[in-house]
């Protein structure tokens, strides 16, 4: 069962956009357009992978998960995600 | 029936992409091909190194994409010391983003469509079947219809895995990498620059491709594995400030790369992966425009024999012809890379010293590579299979 994916967290304006994350997601949790980018809360399950593969370390993980966060869900999955 | 806006739909517009889209439109389907990006062959991503013999497969080289005329590499050891052998017919360092736009006139010119800031989202499916991709164009979303899906989406390919296919790279084949354009340098223009040990990227390598005399691209690549003690950012920034600490910084970016076997699906029922989506990456240089280019070709020809004939299970041939042309080759070459991922700094340090001690007729990257892998005898005859014509 997914957990809830706050505890994955892409530090806005950071991101390169490069998709190395996307590449090695098993969940196919990340909506990844030009210069947009957000996990897919239902489908992610923080196996923590992203983190790992980023190049310029702009994904962290935070065990507590981290309050105000923005949260960015699709409504309907493999629809394009509202980015905020 | 479903009326069909396209035969062949393309998405992305890289070297692979637009590749396919050429020899799918050359084979007289009816191409679109769809970019996420505003711009062809923007943002770069890549050292943009190629072989002479690579890219003239595909296109005559011009000085209008080339930013250097490379005719050796060097291989830098741990400990310094270094061997410098000659490149077998040459190679150049691209402007890709120059490079790409003319790719992708080659696919227009054979009469393929292409639209820019056009994110595809999801497969349109109808009655079960693949009918089309989804589409956000410039905001707008869009359904548009094609008999042949061609993913040529990237490191971070989806539409493989909307077809069905598995794509996900594992963390220990996928390359994380970091790269900066750096100018106000002197670097040797003919030179390919290799540095090796764990200091700079353990168990892969950091590259200094030149553009032109004063401008390079510094880069890096290593496993996740590895990275995720050290992310590849880190590594770069000790690098550029030991080495080049009074550059000036052109570019700055990260990336990834699928150094694995050829994914074990690339063609299912009406979809088809080609370049880094299918993994068709070189495993031990992490090179993949060309062999993206030449995956897309295989694939482009082969969407287009299928439209011709309309069975669909022609399909199957470009998985067929991609590992008779190359993927036989990147499944000895993932051995190969298997192998060098463990090497340490004074593995490293002895192959440096027995290739210097090798004739300079002998010191060419076979040769290297023979000696570097004459301790694992198991790989004695990857080596052969592979460098030995």
């Amino acid at each position: 069962m997914p957990q809830p994916h706050l505890m994955i967290h892409i530090v806005p304006g950071k991101c390169d956009y490069c998709g190395c994350c996307v590449g090695v997601c098993p969940e196919d949790a990340i909506e990844l357009m030009e210069s947009k980018i957000a996990i897919i809360e239902e489908r992610c399950t923080n196996c923590r992978k992203c983190v790992w593969a980023c190049p310029w370390e702009v994904i962290e993980f935070h065990k507590e998960g981290v309050a105000g966060m923005p949260v960015h869900t699709p409504q309907i999955l493999n629809e394009p995600v509202e980015f905020k | 029936m479903t009326v069909y806006d396209y035969d062949v739909i393309v998405v992305g517009a890289g070297p692979a992409g637009t590749t396919a889209a050429r020899y799918a439109a050359a084979g007289g389907a009816k191409v679109l091909v769809l970019e996420k990006d505003r711009d062809v062959g923007y943002p770069v991503r890549c050292g943009e190194a190629v072989s002479h013999e690579g890219v003239s497969q595909f296109i005559a080289p011009d000085p209008k994409w080339i930013a250097s005329t490379v005719t050796k590499f060097r291989l830098v050891a741990p400990n310094g010391s270094s061997v410098l052998p000659k490149l077998d017919g040459g190679g150049y360092v691209l402007e890709r983003r120059i490079f790409d736009y003319e790719l992708a006139k080659l696919a227009a010119n054979a009469g393929a469509e292409v639209i820019t800031k056009a994110y595809v989202y999801d497969l349109l499916r109808e009655d079960g079947v693949v009918t089309g991709v989804r589409a956000l164009i410039k905001d707008q979303k869009k359904d548009i219809r094609g008999r042949i899906i061609i993913a040529a989406d990237g490191v971070e390919s989806r539409v493989g895995k909307w077809a069905g296919m598995d794509t996900t790279c594992h963390i220990r084949d996928m390359e994380s990498c970091a790269q900066m354009t750096l100018s106000g340098i002197e670097v040797e223009e003919d030179v390919l620059d290799f540095y090796f040990g764990d200091n700079v990227s353990p168990g892969g390598y950091l590259w200094v491709f030149p553009k032109g005399k004063d401008t390079a691209n510094v880069g890096l690549g290593l496993s996740v594995d590895q990275a995720k003690k050290k992310p590849a950012i880190r590594f770069l920034h000790e690098f550029v400030e030991r080495k080049f600490p009074k550059a000036a910084m052109l570019t700055h970016i990260a990336g990834g790369v699928p150094c694995a076997k050829t994914n074990p699906e690339i063609v299912k029922g009406n979809v088809i992966l080609v370049g880094d989506a299918a993994h068709q990456v070189n495993p031990v240089s992490g090179g993949g425009i060309i062999s993206g280019m030449i995956g897309g070709m295989i694939g482009g020809q082969v969407a287009a024999e299928t439209v011709q004939s309309g069975d669909l299970r022609h399909l199957r041939e470009y998985d067929k012809r991609w590992h008779k042309r190359l993927g036989w080759r990147h499944d000895i070459f993932y051995n190969i890379r298997n192998a060098i991922g463990g090497f340490d700094d004074r593995t490293y340090n002895n192959i440096c010293d027995s290739a210097l001690k090798l004739p300079e007729e002998k010191r060419t990257l076979g040769g290297i590579f023979r000696a570097a892998l004459w301790n694992q005898p198991s790989m004695i005859l990857d080596v052969a299979k592979v460098f030995v014509a």
